[in-house]
């Protein structure tokens, strides 16, 4: 089971390691040498499991979708992470960095968010623990994503626009560690993907490895097997996939497909798909494969979906495609959109846009009837209907 | 190289004449012009500056204040490269004496090759580097035999929150001089600095470091200046000095008229 994990000094291979500057050297050394110590104290997982229990609503259902597998003449399950509370995957880490924050004596929180639902997801812990909220969100986010920024709000959180860059992700981010660097005592740094500086991405990914841990008990409940042929997600840092994946990385029958955002196209020059545009690089406290120029500037990334519209991927999955365990791979915008519309009108299931991607490679795979395909539905669609209805509309 | 040469660093030299009230500035390449580079550095000298960091932009500057920011922003888009600044600074070393220090985020320097760019560097005649984001672990076990083998000084950063242990590391695997962070926070001037930080300055001060101190972050005018000096060998302008330069069609003369405001 040593394959795929960190090492000792924080890598996944050659990737990884916790590139901060000094002035977050003293937080980001202080939760390494402790994560691991909180995480496996029993008081900690006992508080961890019954807030995803009675709070979050899990386990989540995995759903054996009838309408689309016949149409991929194909068995297809949806783990369905869009019906945690907050309606995303994200809550399971915000969950668990929310605990670790009170054990590390911390009373404000700050993060990033893209799509806003892991903003949305740490509001509702700050919430729920009496924290301090600060949010950081890239300007054009805000504007394609604004359920989540009402949300988030109502919630109590305070949301700070983000001018800089491409207005999106990456640049929030860069907002949310210098927040970080000004405040370092009281705040911790809720991280929503898994990027950042060892220990984050393997934080993160134990906090969502809980989705595949449930797959296969369900999967076992169901099929009477624990493995499928396939798990399917979509990447943006990667969080989502890596908690399905995890569980599944040292069984190598089990055929694991990443997919990232093509936007536009790969070759349009608007485009988010990291491993097949990115090289080697360190981007946000860790090296990993990130969307550069030769001079070394990182590239604006383009996607319509707010949450994969990032240059960069988490180690872990710099290292898996290095590798060969990971496949991954790409969509468009449009088959993205698509894909939402098929699951829709096929199964009354509005996907995220996000997720939506995980989805629109079904269409690719060359799948046998017998294939047991597990996709993660990593989150809902209501904070993309205005997309939604722009695209049906022109559609028509 | 010739075998007899004694191998120094302009930087080591500097500090070895003078222990008080040196003055660094930070300037980013390519602003507010493509082509100010040469001048600022040859006015910074003429002006009295004792020591010049020269901002390689980058398009993500997380350890930076919006000033900085601002100005990695508007170089990169007046089209800086790590490889027109090394042509820029080609013949540097015929018009001025001080020492020069690279100052860059690790994905620039990353992606240009780390072994090549010392090496690019050293043929320019640059005394030492820094590169806020590549930390001590990594220089320590990659890289320090690297600079070391082109005489490269690695500068590091130090802030309140640096225990003394690892001050005492840094202090024995890097060189030049600490860069003591002023306080824990992004680049950017604030003004006055407060009885707390220069109780932190003079903690540092009392370590008896091998390396001789300057105080960075939120230097900003001639009081600022003083007072980081009373405990350390001197301190660094950055988002000031930029600010200066920024709306000037007389580069020449905002340079000397701010580093006299400083020197008065
Ligand atoms: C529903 C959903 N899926 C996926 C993602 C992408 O993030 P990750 O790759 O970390 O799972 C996001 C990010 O905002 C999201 O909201």
């Amino acid at each position: 089971m040593k394959k795929f994990q960190v090492d000792q000094n924080g890598y996944y291979g050659k990737f990884g390691g916790a590139y901060v500057p000094e002035m977050l050297f003293a937080n980001v050394e202080e939760l390494r040498i402790r994560y691991l110590d909180i995480l496996n104290d029993s008081s900690f997982q006992n508080e961890f499991h019954a807030l995803l229990k009675h709070y979050v609503g899990r386990p989540t259902p995995l759903y054996f979708a009838g309408r689309i597998s016949d149409k991929y003449n194909t068995r297809i399950y949806l783990k369905r992470e869009d019906l945690n509370h907050t309606g995303a995957h994200k809550i399971n880490n915000t969950i668990g960095q929310i605990i670790l924050a009170g054990r590390l004596g911390k009373n404000k929180i700050v993060a990033e968010t893209g799509a806003g639902q892991h903003g949305v997801a740490t509001a509702t812990v700050c919430a729920l623990t009496g924290l301090e909220c600060t949010v950081y969100m890239g300007k054009l986010d805000m504007e394609r994503q604004k359920p989540n920024v009402e949300r988030m709000k109502m919630l109590g959180a305070r949301v700070v626009p983000v001018l800089s860059g491409n207005q999106t992700l990456k640049d929030a981010t860069n907002e949310a560690m210098r927040h970080w660097i000004n405040n370092p005592e009281d705040t911790h740094y809720i991280i929503g993907s898994v990027v950042g500086p060892h220990p984050y991405p393997d934080m993160v990914a134990r906090f969502q490895s809980v989705i595949s841990e449930e797959i296969k008990t369900q999967l076992f409940e169901q099929e009477s097997r624990e493995n499928p042929d396939y798990v399917i997600a979509c990447v943006g840092g990667g969080s989502n996939a890596a908690g399905a994946f995890y569980h599944y990385l040292e069984c190598e029958e089990v055929v694991l497909i990443a997919v990232e955002a093509a936007g536009k196209g790969i070759t349009t020059g608007q485009s988010a798909a990291t491993i097949a545009l990115g090289a080697e690089g360190v981007l946000h406290g860790s090296k990993s494969i990130i969307m550069q120029t030769d001079d070394g500037q990182i590239v604006e990334p383009y996607s319509i979906s707010a949450g994969l519209d990032y240059p960069g991927i988490g180690p872990l999955h710099a290292h898996l495609s290095e590798r060969g365990r990971v496949e991954f791979t790409h969509v468009t915008d449009k088959e993205a959109l698509k894909a939402a519309l098929e699951l829709a009108q096929l199964e009354g299931i509005i996907p995220a846009l996000e997720s939506a991607h995980a989805l629109a490679i079904l269409s690719k795979l060359d799948l046998k009837k017998s294939d047991l395909v597990v996709v993660n539905l990593s989150g809902r669609g209501d904070k993309d209907m205005d997309t939604y209805i722009r695209f049906i509309n022109k559609e028509k | 190289m010739n075998q007899i040469e004694v191998i120094t660093n302009k930087i080591e030299d500097l500090f070895y004449r003078r222990k008080k009230r040196i003055l660094s500035v930070y300037f980013t390449a390519g602003y507010p012009k493509i082509d100010a580079t040469a001048t600022i550095i040859t006015n910074l000298e003429q002006s009295g500056v004792d020591l010049i960091e020269i901002g390689i932009p980058f398009s993500d500057p997380v350890a930076d204040g919006d000033t900085i920011q601002h100005s990695n922003h508007v170089a990169l888009k007046n089209g800086m490269t790590i490889r027109m600044l090394f042509d820029q600074l080609r013949d540097i070393r015929n018009r001025v004496e001080i020492p020069l220090i690279m100052m860059s985020y690790l994905n620039p320097v990353y992606k240009y090759g780390i072994e090549k760019f010392c090496k690019k560097c050293h043929e320019i005649g640059i005394d030492g580097l820094i590169i806020p984001d590549l930390p001590l672990y990594e220089f320590e076990t990659k890289y320090k035999a690297v600079f070391d083998s082109f005489n490269m000084k690695f500068i590091m950063l130090v802030t309140p929150q640096t225990d003394n242990e690892r001050i005492r590391k840094i202090d024995f695997l890097t060189g030049g001089f600490i860069y003591l962070v002023s306080s824990t926070s992004t680049t950017g001037s604030k003004g006055k600095i407060s009885n707390e930080q220069m109780q932190y300055f003079k903690r540092i001060h009392d370590l008896r470091l091998n390396n001789p101190l300057l105080v960075g972050f939120g230097i900003g005018n001639k009081e600022s200046f003083v007072n980081a000096c009373q405990y350390t060998a001197g301190a660094i302008i950055g988002s000031a000095f930029i600010r200066a330069v920024s709306k000037s069609d007389d580069l020449k003369a905002s340079v000397s008229s701010f580093i006299k405001s400083i020197k008065a």
